[in-house]
Formats: structure tokens, C-alpha cells, sequence
């Protein structure tokens, strides 16, 4: 059904409060959007990869799952639901009744830019009528901020300190929705879950509702490793998107479309000046560290823009 | 009626397979399992069974979806050898903590390194103690019979464990044998309709698998993992005692060849067993007291039943197909040692390590052993406990 924030709003919570996740986390506005998109009477099978979403949201014997819900480890969350849709698949053949299932896999980029990069690539070239939804905060946060192949050039991490020689973290980031839209699935898409809820929840329905494999890509802001004031969540989603630092686009049958761009772009400072991760880059001499983000960031969202007038 | 036929081991296991009409079959290629999916994948692609089959991308994944379809409640398989079962290793305590009864059918071969695709024990041996049922088969017959048997006992509500179904790589997996398969009719009827009380799919009821459990429960659920592996020796005698009803072919939790008033005995597993009572046969005609345990079920150990079985023996020698690399012993030979400490006094036990990395067993080798053991009852001492049969020593 077409977007209606009040009609959205009034929809079941399917991800309960009670949970662990903390104040100002970018993931539980993700998970709570995303379950919002289900259709009420359908059945969710979701399964997390193992990350702050899935040891904040089901510390035994407590559960925040409404739906049934499966956590077996880090690098397989693509796999174990793609054993649970097999299964449903079979059962719809044999003839058994059984109920309208959806099939969600949830990871952190930990979870999906490494360690599951292998589980995903198979179960998205399998083809399953899944969809994974990557909650990228840029590193490993549950174990204590640790750099990932998603954390952005020159953040600090727990393993990318911001030393006298090494300021943070080396490499760019890995481009993980674009390696997706090399897997020829039906539907792929960027989004937040702030600032633009239209944007996320009709990415998400029509994720949940493509028959195939779909693959979204989440930016979820985490004040613990970004070091931001909690209370910022809201302008950090924002500013991802008017720096072009995160842009919004989705990918159907193959097909490229920027769903926003912005009309004066800002500055990469804007975004970065907000996170202590990136406080080294304001610090005298280090000018040049900021201009290689920005020509990274003009250089990434040339490219979308290419591949948006592309057929 | 049986059907009679011959089939190679895999082929054997690929009908069990088929006759069983499995949900999910998940697997991924590796020498020499890999004929068991792809028979499969010929059953699943003519339609003749309703198995969704996942041709997944690795082992861990292929064992993450059998997980994954188990706990949707569907009856998942798999079949693996050597570093596909240690690339599964740490889905295969995930599997047996979460009480999905998974049946995977084990083509032993050892673990590298150095590569090698011939059999030994290492793989499934590595796996000893990830709270799988494990059943080990001497032949093709064996496999199959086993396999069929390894659902039930593993859906037992008592046990509710996976299983593996072990049995030689090439030596088993690929010789061809006369064998008695069942009928698909009487297959389905023998293993019935898996219907877990919970499971993923159940809107009415649904569940959430897998928490982060912390010291206050963890250890509970643990132990009532150990209750049910330790209570699955009832249900394995059970089903077994109902195989034999529909079969005629009776198993137990190991074949005592022999062992009546054998004075000098052989414990072992696979199919070696099978080259050793052909010594034992040549050793009797003499008027020799030699005996054979086969183990058919390693885990649960059945601890007080071997004990029982071996305590009237003067001298046993433990036959490992694996080695623990761990200065003391075999993993067979230090579970049946432990077993007889403090239950039964005066029986000298030796272990043999013999066969790795696919290295042939004659019956010359095992008559090393027999002549061994008879010397150890004439002089009543042991020289070396640990020892190793057919090796070039430098």
C-alpha cells in the first residue's frame, strides 16, 4: 500500500520495547521500520547474524521478537535463513499447510562486509526469496568498535587508532550495494531509517515483497562509535545524505535511481565535524585528510550518477 | 519384502536419501561424499522426491541451512568428509545445543594437512564430542541401515540430537556390494512424519532459537544436553529392535564377533572390522580364543555395555583410525580405557593407530596384533601401550 506515515505508525509493533539496544542506536529505528513493512497478517522468520541487534534483542529467556526468530552465528546469517525458506518451499510442495512467510536476515557490516560476505553471495546468487538487511554502522561495535571493510577512511577505530603516524584507518570503504547489484537480484537498495521514513519503509516493502532476493543496505548511526551526542542521531542520518556520504538509491532488475538528491551538497566537514572518530582530521596540517574524503565522496556519487543515466 | 540389489556405498546412502523425501538437502561437493548430492540432485531434478535441494557455496553454509530449515521445522540432510566436517565445526555444536535432529551422512576421510583424500577416522573423530549421535557402519549395507535408523533415533523425543552416519571413504563409499535396500513404502512408514512441537514456521506459536545465554542458564541447557545424548542408548535399542522387525537385520550398540569365551579381543570400527574377522576365523581354526568388538554406536559411548563385553578378555588390543596426537592414546582406545577403569580390573588393553591418511590394513596387520596380544597373556606384561601398525619408522 502506498506510504502513510499516520497509517504506518498505527501498524503493530513487531519489535518490542524492553530491548537492550542503546539511546541514540541507528539499528533499532532500522528493525522497528522494517518489520513495520510487513503486511500485519503475515508471518516473519527473521534471523540475525550475531551483533548488537541480536544480543540486545534476545537475552535469554526474553525475547523482543513478536515474529519467530533464529540467531545460529556471525558469518552464516544468509545461509540459516536460506535453510528456513528451503524448507518452506518444500513444505508449500509436499502440500502441508503452512502459513504466508516471510524470510529477513539481519546483520551488522561486521557481519556482512566480512565475515558473512561468502554466505550472502551464495544465498543472494541462490536466488532464495529472502531479504538481508545490512544495519552498516561502520565497524564493529559489539565487540568494541573495531574497524570493519565498511568503516570510512581515516575513522578511528579500536584498531585503527588515529596514531602520530597512521591517522585512523588507511582505506576507503568497500561498496558493498554495488558489489550486491553485481549478483543480478530483482531488487537492491540504500536507505536510512531517519530523516527520510518514506524512503526506508516503501525500500523495505518492496524488499519484503519482491518475489526473488533483495538486498537492503542501511546506514545506522551508533553514538558509541561515531562518538556523538545521543540526542544527534537524527542530524547525522541527515547530514549522510546532503553530503552524499550515504545517498539513497535502489537498484530494480538491474536497473539504477537516485531517490534523492540533494540541491546544494554539502560539505564533507558538515557530517564529520559532528564524530569524535573524526576529530583528527580538524587538527592543523591534517587539511589534506579531509580533502581525499571529499574527492572519495564526489568520486563515489559521480559514479551512482553515471550508473542512474545508464539505459 | 526387501529389494535386492547392489550399490556402492554412497549410492546406498543417496537411496536412504531418497527414499526418505527429505525437506532440505543441503550439501557442498567434497572427495568422496560429493556422489551423494549429486545422485541427489538427479532424484531432485526428475522429480522423484518433493526435497527442496541447496546447492550451497561451503560446508559451514550447507550445515548453517540445515539449521536454518531444521528449526522451520523441516527434516534436513547433508554428507560431508573430512574438511567439509571440520569447516562445519563450529555449526555443529550450534546444531546439537539447539536440539535439531539433523542427519548427516559422514564419509570418512583425513583431515589434511597434508592434503589427502583417502580414508581415516581424523574427521569425524575431530567431531567426537560436538553432541552428535554417531553411528559408524562396517559396509554398504550397514550405511544404509544405519541412515535409515539415524532419523528415527535422532527424532526420538527423548533424544532430539543430530546424527551422523559415518562410514569409510573409497573402501566403503565407492565398492560395490549385494545389499537389501527396503521399500519407499516401507521407509516412509519407518520414519514417519517429523513433527517437532516447536518450530519456526508456526505463527500460532512462534518461537525465538538461539539467545545469548548467560552463566545463570547456559550451564542447565548443557546439561540437558548430556541427559538426552546420555538417555539416547534406550531409543537407539529401541528403533533398533523395530528395524529388526520390518528387516530381519539386527543391530545393537556394537557386533560382538566371537566373543563369547575370547580370551584376547580387537576393538575397532568401519570397515576394518570386517578384515579382522576374517583373522579372527583363521585364528579360531587353530584353537586360538580370538574375539572382535565392533563399536557401531561411538557417541553415546555405551559405556557399561563395552565394559561388560570385554571383561572377560586377558588382553585387548584398541584399534584407532585416528590419532589424538596427544602422547597418551587414540580417541577410541582412551574412551574404552576410561570405560574399564574401576569397572573391571585385570584386563591389559594396547592401542594400535593404523590406516592413516588411507594407508592399506591386511590381515597380515592385524595378525601383528592377535600375535601381540597372546604374548602379552603368556608373559602377563605390556611393552608398549601406544603403538602404531603399518607405519615406516625412522
Amino acid at each position: 500500500m502506498a506510504y502513510n506515515l499516520k497509517e504506518w505508525a498505527k501498524r503493530p509493533e513487531r519489535f518490542t520495547g524492553g530491548h537492550r539496544l542503546c539511546a541514540g542506536c541507528g539499528a533499532t529505528p532500522v528493525v522497528r521500520t522494517l518489520m513495520r513493512a510487513l503486511k500485519p497478517e503475515d508471518h516473519a522468520v527473521v534471523s540475525a547474524a550475531t551483533s548488537c541487534v541480536e544480543v540486545s534483542s534476545f537475552l535469554y529467556p526474553y525475547t523482543a521478537w513478536e515474529d519467530s526468530f533464529i540467531h545460529s552465528a556471525f558469518e552464516n546469517v544468509a545461509a540459516t535463513i536460506s535453510g528456513a525458506q528451503a524448507a518452506y518451499e518444500a513444505k508449500k510442495r509436499k502440500g502441508d499447510i503452512v502459513p504466508e512467510t516471510k524470510f529477513i536476515a539481519i546483520a551488522g557490516d561486521g557481519g556482512t562486509y566480512d565475515i558473512g560476505l561468502q554466505a550472502l553471495s551464495g544465498a543472494m546468487e541462490r536466488g532464495h526469496d529472502m531479504v538481508y538487511v545490512c544495519y552498516d554502522n561502520g565497524a564493529y561495535m559489539n565487540t568494541g568498535i573495531q574497524r570493519s571493510s565498511s568503516t570510512p577512511v581515516y575513522a578511528a577505530t579500536s584498531t585503527t587508532p588515529a596514531g602520530t603516524e597512521i591517522p585512523g584507518k588507511v582505506q576507503h570503504k568497500k561498496d558493498l550495494t554495488l558489489i550486491i547489484m553485481g549478483h543480478n537480484i530483482p531488487y537492491v537498495a540504500q536507505t536510512l531509517p531517519l530523516g527520510n521514513f518514506k524512503d526506508m519503509s516503501e525500500k523495505c516493502e518492496k524488499a519484503l515483497y519482491t518475489k526473488g532476493a533483495a538486498f537492503l543496505n542501511i546506514l545506522a548511526p551508533c553514538p558509541r562509535g561515531w562518538r556523538y551526542e545521543t540526542s544527534k542521531l537524527m542530524p547525522m542520518a541527515k547530514l549522510a545524505v546532503e553530503t552524499c556520504i550515504w545517498p539513497l538509491y535502489e537498484i530494480i532488475e538491474g536497473k539504477l535511481t537516485l531517490n534523492y538528491e540533494p540541491k546544494n551538497k554539502l560539505p564533507v566537514e558538515e557530517y564529520l565535524k559532528l564524530q569524535g572518530r573524526f576529530s583528527h582530521m580538524f587538527e592543523k596540517g591534517n587539511e589534506h585528510l579531509i580533502e581525499e574524503y571529499q574527492r572519495q565522496v564526489d568520486k563515489d556519487w559521480q559514479l551512482l550518477k553515471n550508473l542512474a543515466e545508464m539505459r | 519384502m526387501g529389494i535386492r540389489t547392489k550399490l556402492s556405498g554412497n549410492e546406498a546412502v543417496s537411496v536412504a536419501f531418497k527414499q526418505i523425501n527429505p525437506d532440505v538437502v543441503a550439501a557442498y561437493p567434497i572427495t568422496p561424499s560429493t556422489e551423494v548430492p549429486q545422485f541427489f540432485s538427479t532424484y531432485a531434478a526428475n522429480g522423484e522426491v518433493e526435497t527442496e535441494f541447496v546447492p550451497v557455496e561451503s560446508e559451514h553454509s550447507a550445515m548453517s541451512a540445515c539449521i536454518g530449515a531444521q528449526a522451520a521445522g523441516g527434516r534436513s540432510m547433508t554428507a560431508t568428509s573430512a574438511q567439509g566436517l571440520a569447516l562445519m565445526w563450529e555449526m555443529l555444536y550450534i546444531a546439537s545445543a539447539y536440539r535439531l535432529p539433523i542427519n548427516m551422512a559422514v564419509i570418512n576421510r583425513a583431515l589434511s594437512g597434508p592434503i589427502n583424500i583417502h580414508c581415516d577416522h581424523s574427521d569425524s573423530m575431530g567431531a567426537r564430542d560436538s553432541g552428535w549421535l554417531q553411528i559408524y557402519s562396517e559396509d554398504c549395507q550397514e550405511a544404509y541401515d544405519n541412515f535409515i535408523q539415524a532419523v528415527r533415533i535422532s527424532e526420538h523425543p527423548d533424544v532430539m540430537l543430530p546424527a551422523m552416519t559415518c562410514f569409510d571413504g573409497f573402501i566403503t563409499s565407492h565398492k560395490v556390494e549385494n545389499l537389501e535396500l527396503m521399500e519407499d513404502a516401507e521407509v516412509q512408514k519407518f520414519v514417519g512424519k517429523y513433527k517437532p512441537p516447536y518450530h519456526l514456521m508456526d505463527k500460532e506459536k512462534p518461537m525465538s532459537m538461539g539467545p545469548l545465554s548467560l552463566p545463570f542458564h547456559y550451564f542447565e541447557s548443557k546439561r540437558q544436553q548430556a541427559e538426552a545424548m546420555r538417555g539416547s542408548i534406550k531409543a537407539i535399542l529401541e528403533v533398533a529392535a523395530e528395524f529388526e522387525k520390518v528387516t530381519g537385520r539386527k543391530y545393537g550398540l556394537f557386533e560382538e564377533y566371537q566373543m563369547a569365551d575370547a580370551e584376547v579381543a580387537i576393538v575397532i570400527l568401519n570397515s576394518t572390522a570386517g578384515t579382522a574377522k576374517d583373522v579372527v576365523d583363521e585364528l579360531r581354526a587353530k584353537g586360538v580364543k580370538a574375539g572382535l568388538l565392533k563399536i557401531r554406536v561411538f557417541r553415546p559411548f555405551p559405556v557399561e555395555q563395552i565394559v561388560a563385553a570385554l571383561a572377560k578378555c586377558k588382553a585387548v588390543a584398541v584399534l584407532d583410525r585416528a590419532d589424538s596426537v596427544n602422547a597418551a592414546g587414540g580417541p577410541v582406545f582412551t574412551d574404552v580405557t576410561s570405560a574399564m577403569f574401576g569397572r573391571v580390573d585385570g584386563v591389559k588393553v594396547i592401542n594400535y593407530i593404523y590406516g592413516l591418511g588411507g594407508r592399506d590394513v591386511k590381515t597380515d596387520d592385524i595378525k601383528v596384533v592377535y600375535n601381540e596380544l597372546l604374548e602379552v597373556v603368556k608373559t602377563g606384561k605390556v611393552k608398549e601401550v601406544y603403538n602404531y601398525l603399518g607405519v615406516r619408522e625412522v
